[in-house]
């Protein structure tokens, strides 16, 4: 190959996504005249806020060359622990509730991590894989859901919890807020710090990480503990947005987060990936339900759509390692 | 003086099968020990239960008089001993200072890795060891051989008192081992103790000051080795006496079987012409970077690189992939058997039969009973030590895994072998079987391409070298005129 075609090649496979974003932002633009409204976006933003905070967790996770399906399950679980200490309804409430919100959100972010904590304890110490061991935290934590709540929402939330769904500062939802800082300290941690650098050593070779003298097992461990405690923002946001949290929330919410990561460049067999990828293919699986709605397209042809948008960016990046 | 590492009695086994039965050792300061000992000696055992990788089921490990017992690398590497492992193992997607100090990045505030320091600290430590390679460059870029040096650099790094190279120099040329040989001298000098594991003999006598030999798991002998000569030495490692280290049967026809003509191929290979001849072993030489595996790559259709004319049996032959080239009858043994040459995880049959499969079945159809017949011939042709045809190939020595390769490729009847570092990593005894095979080839009427950095190997085996340098043909020896002194001053 000479070196323009490289070059060219190396801006597609770098900047490939913010492109494609681009590209749909502008083409929504000229197509329908409200997608460029103040409120269209931040609706957008506020809609890719769940889904983005669940991508930036998985990708920690994938990074180390593992996989986090249980995600979905876990907004359910910790959306309930967390609204049962802030709701006025007697039905769901816990003791003598509602608490403060701030106590309810630390309940809501412990669930988080403790699921994250037995996933992260199955696949680095019993070396169970991470399909596996989530797939099973997957259906356990949905049950403890059902189990928790008797299977009936928590509805009646606090005005106060309620705050993190649908206050807004300056204007900008909440939601909008928590993602970018999730973000920020994601990206800081990962290009920055010691433990980010550690995350990327263990998923390219973990061999390598372990005679470095690295603790690959704790590596691996914390990942969980991360993507499980952003589970649990996620679902508190939602159940927060909406005003009551449900038991069967968050079905299938693992695999949009998922395609977020991968739209972004995460490699699936680790150690290489950014979290500004996830970010940007977060927004774009956002953008594109988006106009898609805007468009007036019907929600079973966007599922093929962002099927076909998956595959396609996995596609463009293979086509750099094209060696064989 | 107390050994600064003492070890006696270490045993380990693998689900029932013992790999170390009594490792024995005694390092001083200041000195450097070869542990020798063929594939299957204990030898890796032996350093990765010392590194804290494994644990073992008996023996004890004294450092500096003191009774210790690692249960990861990072307490081995905190208690001074550090390992340049023999596997190369990068993290590709990381920079080279990033790869370095990985576990001991500089740090800023709120826990930031200072990369600025990080870069220097590692720029300085690879310039102050002669190695020419970019702290700032990710692995994934880099050839075997600069990897190499980025993880000998690495064990460095560590200012460790006791350091093993195990099969430090098996990606080097002559010129980077220099380097490195350098490096061992002024650790010497500061009184660090090095433990040295080499299959190349010469190495170990020019910079060893003590040997120690394992056979079959088992501690055999040690001693200085002043008091040995190669010839014993080998002795102890294959436990019976070998006559020749090379055989070389073959004898050169006169009829051309390849004529190359301005081949150009990667890594700035171009205007390559030569001839090869039917019963003749023909040598590439040159040091890393000079293009020595892209010639093969390019001959075997895995480059991207079309100029030149390439003619086989006197016709024109169009290589533009792998299957054009085993169509033309030649076979590639790459450099890397690990990564590029075997299923690891699958069996010795399955590995035998890979490149064959279209012969061994019938429309589709894989015939079990033609490929046992296949893989056992094979086997015994090639003397493939292996406890079945069924045994997955991870668990034979390097030697048989590499006969696994080459019968792979004796399965499709190549005319033309190229062999890329045939050796690399092998045991004496086992190198021995190989150079065997290649001459037989030979003499049979094929004819082979050898590729190597060793330059005893070329000299041993060789009729003809062809001296590479910086991608362009630096000259041509034949047999008569051949000695290190011309290779070196050839290729440098």
């Amino acid at each position: 190959m000479t070196t323009t075609t490289q070059n060219i090649g190396q801006i597609l496979q770098r900047y490939g996504i913010f492109i494609a974003l681009a590209v749909m932002c502008l083409t929504l633009a000229v197509i329908s005249e409200n997608f460029l409204s103040t409120r269209n976006i931040l609706n957008v933003l506020r809609q890719t806020s769940i889904n983005g905070i669940l991508a930036i967790g998985m990708t920690f996770v994938i990074l180390t060359r593992g996989i986090d399906l249980s995600v979905g399950s876990v907004v359910a679980f910790a959306g309930l622990v967390a609204t049962s200490l802030a709701t006025t309804a007697t039905t769901g409430m816990v003791g003598n509730g509602p608490y403060p919100a701030l106590l309810a959100i630390a309940a809501g972010l412990s669930v988080g991590m403790a699921c994250g904590a037995v996933s992260g304890v199955i696949v680095s110490r019993f070396h169970v894989p991470a399909f596996v061991a989530t797939l099973g935290m997957l259906s356990a934590a949905r049950g403890l859901a059902l189990i928790y709540s008797g299977g009936r929402p928590i509805p009646s939330l606090t005005e106060e919890f309620r705050w993190i769904g649908t206050g807004s500062v300056w204007g900008i939802p909440v939601p909008i807020f928590l993602l970018i800082g999730t973000f920020a300290v994601a990206h800081f941690v990962l290009t920055q710090t010691r433990f980010g650098r550690h995350i990327y050593a263990v998923g390219g070779n973990p061999h390598a990480a372990k005679v470095s003298g690295l603790p690959v097992r704790g590596i691996r461990f914390s990942v969980y503990v991360i993507a499980g405690a952003l589970a649990g923002l996620a679902g508190m946001i939602l159940a927060a947005r909406t005003g009551s949290a449900l038991p069967q929330a968050g079905i299938a919410y693992e695999l949009d987060a998922i395609a977020a990561v991968v739209i972004g460049g995460t490699s699936l067999a680790g150690g290489v990936g950014r979290v500004t990828g996830t970010l940007i293919g977060a927004l774009l699986i956002g953008v594109m339900n988006n106009g898609l709605d805007l468009m007036g397209v019907e929600s079973y042809y966007q599922q093929v759509i962002k099927g076909v948008l998956i595959v396609a960016a996995v596609m463009l990046d293979q086509s750099k390692n094209k060696q064989d | 003086m107390t050994p600064i590492l003492e070890v006696e009695g270490l045993a380990k086994s693998f689900s029932g099968v013992p790999a170390l039965i009594d490792g024995r050792f005694r390092l001083e300061a200041g000195s450097v020990h070869a542990l020798c000992g063929g594939n299957g000696a204990g030898k890796s055992t032996f350093l990765k239960i010392i590194m804290g990788l494994h644990e073992r089921d008996a023996g004890t490990i004294r450092r500096n008089g003191q009774e210790v017992d690692f249960s990861s690398p990072s307490g081995a590497l905190r208690n001074g001993i550090a390992i340049v492992e023999q596997e190369l193992s990068p993290v590709p997607a990381m920079s080279v200072a990033e790869n370095v100090y990985m576990g001991r990045e500089p740090l800023r505030s709120f826990g930031r890795i200072d990369f600025a320091t990080l870069n220097r600290k590692t720029q300085d430590l690879l310039d102050g060891y002669g190695f020419a390679i970019r702290a700032t460059d990710l692995m994934m870029d880099l050839t075997i051989a600069q990897t190499q040096l980025v993880e000998i650099a690495k064990a460095l790094s560590y200012d460790a008192e006791v350091i093993i190279l195990d099969e430090p120099t098996s990606a080097l040329g002559e010129a980077e081992a220099e380097h490195l040989f350098d490096a061992i001298a002024t650790l010497k000098a500061k009184g660090k103790g090095l433990i040295y594991v080499s299959h190349r003999l010469s190495e170990v006598f020019s910079i060893a000051d003590h040997y120690t030999v394992f056979r079959d798991g088992k501690f055999v002998q040690d001693g200085a080795i002043g008091d040995i000569d190669k010839d014993q030495l080998i002795q102890l490692i294959v436990g019976r006496p070998l006559s020749e280290e090379f055989i070389k049967e073959n004898t050169p026809g006169d009829q051309v079987v390849m004529r190359v003509h301005g081949l150009a191929a990667q890594r700035g290979v171009r205007d390559l012409s030569f001839q090869l001849h039917q019963g003749e072993i023909l040598g590439f030489y040159g040091l890393m970077g000079s293009g020595r595996t892209e010639v093969l790559e390019r001959l075997f259709g895995l480059s991207s690189e079309t100029e030149g004319r390439i003619e086989i049996g006197g016709v024109e032959a169009r290589i533009i992939c792998p299957k054009d080239a085993i169509a033309a009858g030649l076979a590639f043994v790459t450099e890397d058997r690990k990564q590029t040459g075997l299923v690891l995880s699958g069996s010795v049959r399955d590995n035998l039969c890979l490149s064959n499969l279209g012969k061994l079945s019938l429309g589709g159809w894989m015939q079990g009973k033609r490929e046992a017949i296949s893989a056992a011939r094979m086997i015994d042709v090639l003397k493939i030590k292996t406890a079945g045809d069924a045994l997955e190939v991870e668990h034979l020595s390097g030697g048989n895994q590499q006969k696994v390769v080459l019968g792979k490729w004796f399965m499709t009847e190549p005319k033309i072998l190229l062999l890329d570092e045939p050796t690399r990593g092998v045991d004496v005894g086992a190198k021995r079987e190989i150079y065997r095979v290649m001459s037989d080839f030979a003499r049979a009427g094929g004819a082979v391409i050898m590729v190597s950095a060793e330059t005893d190997e070329i000299l041993g085996m060789a009729d003809r070298v062809i001296v590479l340098r910086d991608g362009l043909k630096a000259g041509e020896l034949t047999r008569d005129a051949l000695s290190a002194e011309e290779l070196l001053r050839l290729a440098a």
